[in-house]
């Protein structure tokens, strides 16, 4: 086991070095100067040359990427060309957005999609299993900024029930503690502040959510069915235990495992919709920034947002990897 | 090889004991077309293909005279089925063009995908050492990056448009396809019937791509089927970013992220009709895909 993971981590400091390079090169990848291409044409030669200078663009390219990674390393992702602001900083204030929307995504996803996963599978080809399916289904296959967009029109829009954007109301004003509005609410015992994030969180949560929840239930059906039809499924009904006691207790602590797996897989996904959900949700994280960034040609925002979410797409795919050889011994390590 | 063959067909007697023998892909292609969801996804891929290939060549989109001013965002109408958008356009005329660049891209990403996915990875696992080594990690790396961060990353930097959509969407795919390939290099790199190939002297690249290549044939196809759905996705994402197809040419996630400016306006139809298109189209391909996988391995049948 120590051995494995020793290989593991050596491995991803490998990959996060290739990560960093790739994410170095694409600065360079831009047709012509990017001091030009971010400052347009109009800039004048001062500025330009005052860019190409913080941008370290004068120096040999491999000079600039050791100094790229070695500030990388300490936390160190530039500083936006437009606003002087300096990225980790910025990161770090809109992170803690992007992290309430994907935990409020994935708690809809898994407290809906499971239930919806095992009683699919006990009544296997009943009218609710068919029609959860064909929810599931068509829940795949939909464009999130499109749901988003659907759920803002219906319940914004038509029937003003909650708010079409934003963490919270315009003139609302708290003192951020983690920046988790819904944490922080609570740490100050504000039950008003906890509503009113709570009602903005609801349909970004619900526009994110809805991808994962239908793989999940679709991973919980198949995989409930299966045990179902398992020798030890069939030995406890025979013992006489209550259906319920038979279903909760044998069949769904194993169907949970290939479940686990895939709620862990749902990470790059919660990632890269929240780019889209944020946009559509006018939602202050780092996806929205990304895209603003984008519009503005902001390269040192374009890069640091891209590395971070590189980062950290990969350590949380490697720590699921890891819990998985935890929770199921069959897992072998030696690959 | 054509002296094998012919010794192994089966002789006048056993023909008569066994059924005539079917050949893997007609026994799939029957298990295909015997299943109800795929039947439904073949109908709606066919019938959008057909509208992507057909109705930009009967009807070329012609951009000057398609809007209308005095008929602005109009609900539909017998005369406007699917309404009009704030230009005065014709919501089901723009969603007929659009067809062309979201199966366009979505069908011709993943083909560019393939095709070099499955070169490296069949390259990557017969060579094996350092080749292996380096181009795994290359593929490892471009896996470090959510599909869609990395897609608006390189258009990002390459600029908007449709071409670089697809150029992105395809550098996102290609590590997906490689890694099918080789590992289906390495699980057959030591069977007999490689080595036999090697010993009448055949020549690496024959055995890679004759004897190794037509095994890794279903998974890829499979994986293919549901990657142009996700490709669709990535292309109506793009689109919707405004990195995608530029104005006034239509596509699918463009014209939803026109219709966001008359959400309060109550104009539904702007909203409703590209999004809907999107999802049948990435359902049809998804109901097929997963039809093809229940047919080609029909132990892996979900449910």
């Amino acid at each position: 086991m120590g051995r494995y993971l020793i290989k593991r981590l050596l491995a991803l400091v490998l990959v996060l070095l290739g990560v960093s390079l790739l994410v170095f090169g694409f600065v360079r990848l831009i047709p012509g100067d990017p001091a030009v291409v971010m400052l347009g044409e109009r800039a004048t030669p001062d500025s330009i040359e005052r860019v190409r200078t913080q941008l370290g663009l004068n120096k040999p390219i491999y000079e600039q990427y050791l100094i790229f990674i070695s500030n990388a390393l300490r936390g160190d992702l530039g500083t936006s060309v437009l606003r002087g602001e300096p990225v980790t900083r910025e990161i770090l204030r809109r992170f803690p957005a992007t992290i309430e929307l994907a935990l409020g995504a994935i708690i809809f996803a898994i407290v809906l999609g499971i239930p919806l996963g095992i009683i699919s599978a006990i009544k296997r080809n009943s009218w609710f299993d068919v029609s959860s399916m064909i929810v599931a289904l068509t829940g795949v296959s939909m464009p999130i900024f499109w749901l988003g967009l659907m759920l803002i029109f219906l319940f914004a829009v038509i029937l003003h029930w909650l708010p079409s954007g934003a963490r919270l109301d315009a003139n609302t004003q708290y003192e951020p503690i983690t920046n988790l509005v819904l944490l922080d609410s609570l740490l100050q015992f504000n039950l008003a502040l906890f509503m009113e994030g709570l009602r903005h969180l609801i349909l970004p949560a619900l526009a994110l959510g809805t991808i994962p929840m239908a793989i999940i239930a679709r991973m919980t059906r198949s995989s409930m069915l299966e045990v179902l039809n398992q020798d030890y499924v069939r030995t406890a009904r025979a013992k006489g235990l209550k259906e319920r006691s038979v279903i909760l207790r044998h069949a769904l602590r194993n169907a949970l495992l290939p479940v686990i797996t895939i709620v862990g897989l749902q990470v790059g996904l919660l990632l890269s919709g929240a780019i889209l959900t944020e946009t559509v949700f006018s939602w202050p994280g780092i996806g929205r920034w990304l895209v603003d960034a984008i519009y503005a040609r902001d390269y040192p925002i374009v890069q640091g947002v891209t590395l971070s979410i590189a980062v950290i797409f990969v350590v949380i795919n490697l720590i699921v990897d890891i819990l998985y050889t935890f929770v199921d011994p069959r897992v072998r390590f030696d690959t | 090889m054509s002296t094998l063959t012919s010794v192994s067909t089966a002789s006048p007697v056993t023909q008569t004991l066994t059924r005539p023998p079917r050949s893997l892909w007609r026994d799939a292609g029957q298990r295909l077309l015997s299943n109800r969801l795929a039947q439904l996804g073949m109908v709606i891929v066919v019938f959008f293909t057909f509208m992507a290939l057909f109705v930009p060549i009967f009807f070329p989109y012609n951009p000057r005279v398609d809007s209308d001013l005095i008929a602005q965002l109009k609900p539909p109408s017998l005369e406007h089925p699917m309404g009009t958008d704030e230009q005065g356009r014709d919501v089901m005329r723009r969603i007929a063009h659009g067809a062309q660049a979201s199966l366009g891209v979505g069908v011709g990403a993943v083909l560019i995908a393939v095709l070099i996915g499955t070169t490296i990875g069949l390259i990557s696992g017969y060579v094996g050492r350092s080749l292996d080594l380096g181009l795994m990690f290359a593929m490892d790396v471009l896996l470090s990056f959510p599909g869609l961060l990395l897609a608006i990353a390189v258009v990002a930097l390459i600029g908007p448009g449709l071409r670089n959509s697809l150029l992105a969407i395809s550098i996102v795919s290609i590590p997906i396809y490689a890694r099918i390939a080789r590992a289906t290099v390495l699980s057959l790199k030591q069977q007999e019937y490689v080595t036999a190939a090697h010993a009448v002297g055949a020549k690496g690249g024959r055995i890679l791509f004759r004897h190794i290549f037509p095994n890794s044939l279903s998974p890829i196809l499979v994986t293919a089927t549901l990657g142009i759905a996700a490709a669709i996705l990535e292309t109506a994402a793009l689109g919707f970013l405004g990195l995608g197809q530029q104005p006034p040419f239509p596509e699918w996630g463009a014209m939803l992220a026109d219709s966001v400016k008359y959400l309060t306006s109550g104009a539904w139809w702007v909203l409703l009709f590209p999004g809907l298109m999107i999802m049948l189209t990435v359902l049809g391909f998804n109901l097929l895909g997963d039809g093809l996988r229940d047919a080609l391995d029909p132990r892996l049948r979900s449910g």
